[in-house]
């Protein structure tokens, strides 16, 4: 029975996962990628990792997606097609990546990995003592600068997403005043020529 | 561990969505594209430090603990790539790889 659950999700995430890197609509490639991170949730549940798999409910599915739907929907239409490369650069990579992932099959296969059979349950108390111990086991030190970089990364994240004030269009050049200058002498001159020749 | 799979079917399905990855972030031009290819490289590589962790040394704690360091790095580094693009929109009107050449103004 797990066995058929876990290869239904495997079939799940790696088929979005592809959908995801070729769909030419840019949202529902983000919604793929959803259904990308719920499976590795499943997973999660699965090992009887339970605090992991609302972790990454919470901050992949629930967090980083969102943010991304946030930022192409503030970006551009829903429904604009996306450019991809050329056949030959497509042809080119794919097959780089199927020899990597023969190399890492190769390697995988080959190594006798000797699996200690046991199951053992992980309960959210032993996460939080291994969190803030100061024991050779514990991880307090990586806590604080975690804690640390998030704090930096928010601030970080404000000031960009605040600064550059000016808005530039596609089209609209920058504003230089020595370019105008020349503009309005040269509409200048040209007007002037034709009165001449009228004149004459 | 999940009874009846073994490590190496595991990690088969991790490499495949690592290398769909990797294809994604070589094949597309556009920025937010990319960063959903980065997300798949990230939770591949998160799958196997749990995996490694269940099945080889089921008492340690290391691998989970590692993995949520990875996800807090991830978010972070996630909310600072949308404030760049969102910067990147704003002055050049495109978010296309091709047309941000120049960092600054």
């Amino acid at each position: 029975m797990e066995k058929v659950i876990f290869y239904i999700l495997a079939i799940i995430m790696v088929t979005s996962a592809i959908a995801a890197v070729s769909s030419r609509k840019m949202l529902r490639s983000v919604v793929y990628l959803l259904f990308v991170l719920i499976g590795a949730a499943g997973l999660y549940f699965q090992m009887d990792y339970n605090f992991l798999a609302a972790i990454q409910l919470t901050v992949y599915a629930g967090g980083i997606v969102v943010l991304i739907i946030f930022s192409v929907l503030l970006i551009q239409h829903i429904e604009m097609e996306l450019e991809v490369a050329g056949k030959y650069r497509q042809m080119i990579s794919a097959l780089l990546c199927l020899l990597g992932l023969s190399v890492f099959l190769a390697t995988i296969y080959s190594h006798p990995f000797e699996a200690a059979g046991i199951t053992s349950t992980t309960t959210t108390a032993e996460i939080g003592r291994a969190l803030l111990s100061f024991d050779k086991q514990g991880f307090i030190l990586p806590f604080e600068v975690i804690s640390v970089l998030l704090l930096s990364a928010m601030i970080g994240a404000i000031v960009i997403a605040k600064g550059g004030k000016q808005i530039r269009q596609p089209g609209l050049e920058k504003i230089d005043p020595e370019r105008i200058l020349q503009k309005i002498s040269e509409e200048v001159k040209e007007e002037k020529v034709p009165e001449e020749e009228i004149g004459v | 561990m999940i009874p009846g799979v073994s490590i190496n079917e595991i990690l088969t399905l991790t490499s495949i969505l690592f290398f769909i990855g990797v294809y994604g972030f070589i094949t597309r031009k556009n920025l937010i594209s990319m960063l959903i290819s980065l997300e798949l490289i990230l939770n591949s590589s998160i799958i196997n430090f749990v995996v490694i962790n269940k099945y080889l040394y089921p008492e340690l704690l290391q691998g989970m603990v590692y993995s949520i360091f990875i996800i807090a790095v991830a978010a972070a580094e996630t909310a600072l790539a949308v404030a760049i693009i969102i910067n990147i929109y704003r002055r050049t009107g495109s978010v296309e790889v091709s047309e941000t050449e120049t960092m600054k103004y």
